[in-house]
């Protein structure tokens, strides 16, 4: 077959349940549900520490499961602190937190905070162990941490219950090295489907007390936090392109057996 | 003078850094953090070492006429225009914002996006059931891929109802997620980490100098 008929079989997988607008049932996994329930159990007034770890090419699958979780915090009146270690991810987390922010009449400064970026991946994960001012001192907009209603009594990470990291490369296993084995950081992630499988050791020994497993994690979370999005819309496009690439490999295999029965 | 310097100042520093980490002692501490501070200082040296090398290497291409040399010019007006706008307009300002929204944003993604093509050709072409290993591959690969979007359960509900599983296919990619999938990568993560820590002691000893240059 083709390959330029296959990319046609791919595109037209995408492009017709968009159309369609199908809607799969999900079911949630037992990872996604410990990090919700997590959350849930934070008082209000808690501070969860977001990590926007990741740049536009992965924004599809892990924006949505940011925005989730930005609800679920604004909804439930637990602060947000917003970083991101990567350098081209400030502009896109700025949007983002706006979008929700604006939607939940969140209040910045006093609800949530987005410090921006700072160069050095381990060393910022370390330095805001002994004073989060030491990194941070302005937030993206340039505003002092001593300014910043939210950051009166936040020190370093002894003041947040819980920091999530939502990554598109290894910055998860850097936190969890740094932040967690180090400061003792309770720590959460939500990261690409590219990546999950490397994520499961920590699961099991408890060193990330939740996950989200790419777009599927962003339509579950989506739903339990009830407000089904693009993660929801997401999945079920995603379906039939797995459905199609499944039936190109049964396909495939079947065509190479033929062959081999004949050459034999 | 040039090699001896770095060497000694990776022993001491590579030393005391591990001693920190045994002695909750005042002066431990500090030494720590004030270490902790040097190296964020030195940190965007690195952004500055990689625009550098960026600059040099699209400079050679357009010097010497290598293939698609007027591509070179693309990176250079990119990397004008946003330092640009980025250092005195700072990044909240609207064009910043603009170009990023519309330019850099739709382009990353659209090159990620380019992958699903290239997946479903590669699947198609290369996942063959040749041996017994590679069946095994296969057979997992298509559970895990079924098990990651709600139609695979959809179809299990529907055709396999009679089992005694309900969503029987995420109950399987569950299942090799979280058992020979973490045992391999507990494996791995062990093997490195004994790696890592063989390769620390190597540098810090003055044995592993690569990281000087000049092939030693």
């Amino acid at each position: 077959m083709d390959r330029r008929f296959v990319f046609i079989l791919v595109a037209l997988a995408v492009i017709i349940p968009m159309l369609l607008s199908i809607n799969l049932p999900v079911s949630v996994s037992e990872p996604t549900q410990k990090f919700y329930d997590y959350v849930e159990a934070l008082p209000a007034g808690s501070t969860i520490m977001i990590a926007f770890d990741y740049g536009p090419s992965s924004l599809a699958e892990l924006n949505p499961m940011a925005k989730a979780l930005l609800k679920q915090c604004f909804d439930r009146d637990i602060r947000v602190i917003a970083i991101t270690l990567i350098v081209d991810a400030p502009t896109l987390a700025s949007a983002v937190i706006q979008e929700v922010a604006t939607e939940k009449g969140a209040v910045e400064g006093e609800d949530y905070v987005f410090l921006g970026y700072r160069p050095g991946q381990v060393q910022v994960m370390l330095g805001m162990g002994t004073d989060i001012a030491s990194v941070y001192d302005t937030d993206y907009n340039g505003t002092a941490i001593g300014e910043i209603p939210m950051m009166q009594n936040i020190t370093n990470y002894d003041q947040i219950d819980l920091l999530v990291d939502f990554a598109s490369s290894d910055t998860v296993e850097s936190w969890i090295i740094y932040a967690n084995v180090r400061y003792n950081q309770r720590i959460a992630a939500g990261v690409t489907g590219v990546i999950i499988a490397q994520m499961f050791p920590y699961l099991q020994t408890g060193q990330l007390v939740g996950l989200l497993s790419g777009i599927l994690g962003a339509a579950e979370y989506e739903n339990l936090v009830g407000a089904p999005a693009k993660g929801m819309q997401w999945i079920n496009v995603e379906s039939f392109v797995h459905l199609l690439i499944v039936g190109l490999v049964i396909i495939g295999n079947i065509t190479y057996f033929i062959h081999r029965a004949r050459e034999e | 003078m040039k090699r001896q310097v770095p060497l000694v100042l990776c022993f001491v520093f590579g030393i005391v850094m591990i001693l920190t980490q045994f002695s909750p002692h005042s002066v431990s501490q500090w030494v720590y953090e004030e270490v902790i501070s040097w190296v964020l200082i030195i940190g965007p040296f690195a952004l500055v070492l990689a625009t550098v090398t960026l600059i040099q290497t699209h400079t050679a291409r357009i010097r010497r006429r290598t293939e698609h040399w007027q591509y070179s010019f693309v990176v250079f007006a990119g990397l004008i225009i946003m330092v640009l706008i980025g250092i005195f307009f700072t990044p909240q300002n609207s064009v910043f914002e603009w170009l990023y929204n519309n330019v850099q944003l739709p382009m990353d993604a659209t090159m990620f996006s380019l992958l699903a093509f290239f997946i479903a050709s590669a699947a198609y072409r290369a996942f063959r059931a040749r041996t017994f290993e590679a069946s095994l591959l296969l057979i997992t690969a298509l559970i895990v891929m079924m098990g990651n979007v709600p139609v695979g359960d959809f179809i299990w509900n529907k055709v396999l109802f009679w089992t005694p599983w309900e969503d029987g296919v995420s109950w399987w990619r569950q299942w090799i997620l979280d058992n020979p999938n973490l045992s391999a990568r507990r494996g791995i993560i062990l093997g490195v980490s004994l790696g890592v820590i063989s390769q620390s002691i190597r540098i810090i000893l003055g044995i592993e100098r690569s990281y000087l240059g000049g092939g030693d």
